[in-house]
């Protein structure tokens, strides 16, 4: 399988941190880029794209659905997740008009490992 | 009176509880959500370390009309005092949106006490059971209570605090979509507490990042 690399956002570095752990336990071989909040995503995503986005919702500045809705203008078949406690219908609803996945947190590992494993799919699939 | 709060919790202590704070907040809005049947847009929270005086200050810089709190203590490993804060003039309007609307205004003010301490207890409650499962600690909640007026009378709640003056003030907004309603949920606890708060959290720190945190910063 192609090694991937992942764009972790979250303003939270323990968040950050955690879901590092996850990604490097079931995919050790993939490269993890961090970023703090919105813009400093899209300015990294600018100098080189990413293939697959983890997304945080509730950040100062731009929130995680303004960022899916750019980044999925720069890389329309991107998986992205967003990645909440906030599980209001709302929240889900605009998720998913942007194409992104919406994981609740704490993110588990399961609920990782399952997109991510949907996500690989989607981009082989892509690239065949 | 001030005291060198920052120094209490180190800078990913506190980032771990903000992050407790918002996945515990963002459940409750949820809650609220089926309650009034319209989004709850959320801030993202701000956890401030500050002395009562400050806290009182912080508020009466944000809010100048009186004040409507939730209030409910809980105990466990460590004990403090959360609070719901909203302007008066929401109160009838947060009563209305939960109750449908289509009572008349007599209803509505004889219900308010009721409805507010229930929502109160929903949210806090919410609010509290998650940040408590994440700690892998369980807390004892009393019965909400409603107090009027401002800062000082949410703050200064008898008895007063045995040790220390520093309390934690976490502090998020919400607002009810399409409704005149915003708020924010405060958390007060002495120096024990926070002190059996930070071990709770480099446990949990550990925990989430598989990485030990060293023994010489766990305790202080």
């Amino acid at each position: 399988m192609a090694a991937y690399k992942v764009l972790i956002v979250d303003d939270s570095k323990l968040a950050r941190m955690s879901i590092a752990k996850a990604l490097t336990s079931l995919q050790p071989d993939w490269t993890r880029v961090e970023a703090t909040n919105a813009d400093e995503a899209l300015a990294l995503a600018k100098q080189s794209p990413f293939d697959i986005a983890l997304l945080d919702f509730n950040m100062p500045g731009r929130d995680g659905l303004g960022l899916a809705a750019d980044l999925r203008e720069m890389s329309p078949d991107m998986p992205i997740a967003l990645v909440s406690a906030n599980v209001q219908q709302e929240i889900m609803h605009k998720a998913a008009a942007v194409g992104a996945d919406f994981l609740a947190k704490p993110l588990t590992e399961g609920a990782l490992r399952d997109f991510l494993s949907g996500a690989a799919a989607r981009l082989n699939e892509a690239s065949r | 009176m001030t005291q060198p709060t920052a120094t209490v919790l180190d800078e990913l202590e506190l980032d771990a509880l903000n992050e407790l704070v918002n996945i515990g907040v963002s459940r409750a809005a949820n809650s609220l959500r089926s309650m009034v049947g319209r989004q709850v847009l959320l801030s993202a929270p701000k956890v401030r370390l500050v002395s009562r005086p400050d806290a009182i200050e912080l508020l009466d810089q944000s809010e100048a009309s009186q004040l409507v709190a939730v209030h409910q203590v809980f105990e466990g490993d460590i004990t403090g005092r959360a609070l719901l804060i909203f302007p008066e003039t929401n109160s009838l309007e947060l009563v209305r949106a939960v109750t449908g609307g289509e009572l008349p205004l007599e209803d509505i003010i004889e219900l308010e006490q009721e409805a507010l301490a229930e929502i109160g207890n929903i949210i806090l409650n919410g609010c509290l059971a998650t940040i408590a499962n994440m700690l892998q600690r369980s807390l004892k909640m009393s019965l909400p209570e409603v107090l009027r007026g401002r800062g000082p009378a949410f703050f200064e709640l008898d008895p007063p605090p045995e040790a220390g003056d520093v309390v934690l003030f976490l502090y998020i907004d919400f607002a009810v979509s399409e409704r005149d309603i915003r708020g924010y949920v405060a958390m007060l606890m002495d120096m024990p507490s926070l002190e059996a708060l930070k071990v709770l959290l480099v446990e949990f720190i550990e925990r989430s990042t598989g990485q030990t945190v060293s023994p010489s910063d766990a305790s202080h």
